[in-house]
């Protein structure tokens, strides 16, 4: 497969776009000499899943660090909605915080702690407001950040590599608590990760990120709940990993 | 797995005596502190009873060093005439004001420069020049300045303060993980709220360190204050105590001073296990 120009890409993706929740146009980050970002265009739609994939430093997380806020160098248009939440790839909790205000932190309205309550019960931590984040496994830990996120009732959700620093099984049930959280909340997200299997499994739409702009965008049309064994599963995957420059297997020329 | 010849058996008699216990490894590290505590205290009591009774033998002059239990008579003497109580009010009222305003100082400069790089730039320099001085080698000039009543003796406690505290505020807020910070930006938090939901609850352990030092150096400070001149005062008393060759208040001095610098890291460490209780989470895993 060809690698398409970037204009072609963002025309395809607005086009079969309702309502855009985030709209980023010419986004641009170099750091010091290095241009990083190279004129990035990003569309997400209303309840859309995109997962961001790219070889190491590629760009991945810097990109989403600019859509998160977080980057006050980078230059080009980006708009955002007010609600939205980011999960890292790291729990990054406050040691000093127990679970329940750590969610809590920086929410306010009415009820603060039912509603951190019913999204710890959501995460599968019902009964964990207590616990100091030093007592939690780093699934549970990974789950707390996701409530975190989950309680501000985000538009759309940041996610950088969020599973990447667990074991296999754990990620497992992560993604599983991902599809089932998704399906219920309709938010949008961007899933940067560079687990393709991650990305066929939970994303709409995949984007592969190369030299500074996003050079594929590929939509992922099995319908969900999806499973890895999926049946369209296997030529996608090897088109992606081509795309990544691996092999899709040992017998691969 | 290396165990010690006395933990083993020991292991053994608490895991059939505690039922509630979840694993072994913690049942032996409740039982083996109590017993090692006990174990800490014998030298002490024979160090002091060695020295009741060298004394007590006319092996050492009481003008040299009284016995114990002398010490002891005459500190309940002092105590109950009041006198003790008064020097001891007025060595603590020094030691109170000189770490407070030498403290506060210390902690509004450091988090300052911590927190705000003009302010690094500004703070960090002349206060990293003036820490190579031993702040007690200023006694002389600050003798002139302030000549010798209760204004020498707050500053020099003061300036023993100031400096601990000072860089364990700046160290404290400068290690600070910055991906907290960006995480607690994600959750909408202004910088006033970031200050205090992750600055100051990140800073206070190395807070607390600086805390201890201070205390440290704020006594070391009144002990020499108070011998330069003064009226009133445990220093005082042990220097007048010395012209009339009264060794023995001269050591009850001495043990005041070591009691008031042990009341006062009980307290710190008591304060320090109440405000850092999410640490024990952490050494438990």
């Amino acid at each position: 497969m060809a690698t398409r120009p970037t204009g072609d890409l963002t025309g395809a993706a607005t086009a079969v776009t309702p309502v855009a929740v985030v709209r980023a146009v010419g986004v641009r980050r170099a750091f010091g000499p290095v241009p990083v970002l190279n004129g990035v265009d990003l569309t997400i739609a209303a309840g859309e899943v995109v997962a961001l994939l790219g070889s190491s430093g590629s760009g991945k997380s810097t990109l989403l660090r600019v859509l998160a806020g977080l980057d006050g160098d980078a230059c080009g248009e980006v708009t955002v909605p007010a609600r939205s939440a980011v999960v890292f790839q790291e729990h990054r909790l406050l040691p000093w915080k127990r679970v329940a205000d750590n969610v809590a932190l920086g929410v306010a309205g009415r009820d603060v702690a039912g509603r951190v309550a019913a999204a710890l019960a959501e995460v599968g931590l019902a009964g964990r407001e207590r616990a100091w984040p030093a007592e939690l496994s780093g699934g549970q830990s990974q789950r707390v950040a996701v409530a975190r996120a989950l309680v501000r009732q985000p538009e759309l959700l940041l996610l950088d590599e969020p599973f990447g620093a667990l074991d296999a099984l754990t990620r497992l049930r992560m993604q599983a608590l991902f599809q089932r959280l998704r399906a219920e909340h309709r938010f949008a997200a961007l899933l940067v990760t560079h687990d393709v299997d991650e990305a066929l499994l939970l994303a709409d739409r995949v984007l592969l990120l190369d030299g500074g702009v996003l050079v594929e965008d590929v939509p992922i049309t099995v319908a969900h709940p999806r499973t890895t064994d999926a049946p369209g599963f296997g030529p996608l995957r090897r088109r992606l990993l081509a795309l990544l420059g691996v092999p899709a297997g040992p017998d691969a020329q | 797995m290396t165990v010690t010849e006395d933990a083993a058996p020991r292991t053994g008699t608490a895991a059939g005596a505690a039922p509630k216990a979840v694993a072994t490894v913690p049942v032996r590290a409740r039982r083996g502190p109590r017993v090692r505590r006990w174990r800490r205290l014998v030298s002490p009591v024979v160090l002091v009873l060695a020295w009741e009774l060298v004394s007590r033998a006319g092996l050492v002059s009481p003008d040299k060093l009284p016995a114990p239990s002398d010490v002891l008579a005459v500190g309940w003497r002092l105590a109950r005439d009041g006198a003790l109580g008064a020097h001891l009010a007025q060595s603590l009222t020094r030691a109170v004001i000189g770490l407070a305003v030498g403290g506060g100082v210390g902690l509004l400069a450091g988090a300052v420069a911590g927190l705000l790089r003009l302010g690094d730039d500004l703070i960090d320099p002349p206060v990293q020049m003036a820490r190579m001085l031993p702040h007690l080698g200023l006694l002389p000039l600050l003798l002139i300045w302030l000549g010798i009543g209760e204004s020498l003796k707050i500053s020099l406690v003061a300036l023993g303060a100031f400096f601990p505290i000072y860089l364990n505020t700046y160290a404290g807020i400068r290690d600070i993980d910055e991906r907290l910070v960006e995480a607690a930006r994600t959750c909408g938090l202004s910088a006033a709220a970031r200050l205090r939901h992750v600055v100051l609850p990140g800073a206070l352990p190395a807070l607390f360190i600086g805390l201890r030092l201070a205390f440290a150096a704020g006594w070391l400070s009144l002990v020499v204050s108070e011998q330069v001149n003064a009226q009133v005062g445990i220093g005082f008393m042990m220097m007048e105590a010395r012209e009339f060759s009264q060794t023995d208040v001269v050591v009850l001095g001495l043990v005041v001073y070591a009691l008031l610098g042990l009341a006062s890291d009980l307290l710190l460490r008591v304060a320090e296990r109440r405000a850092l209780a999410w640490r024990r989470g952490l050494r438990a895993t």
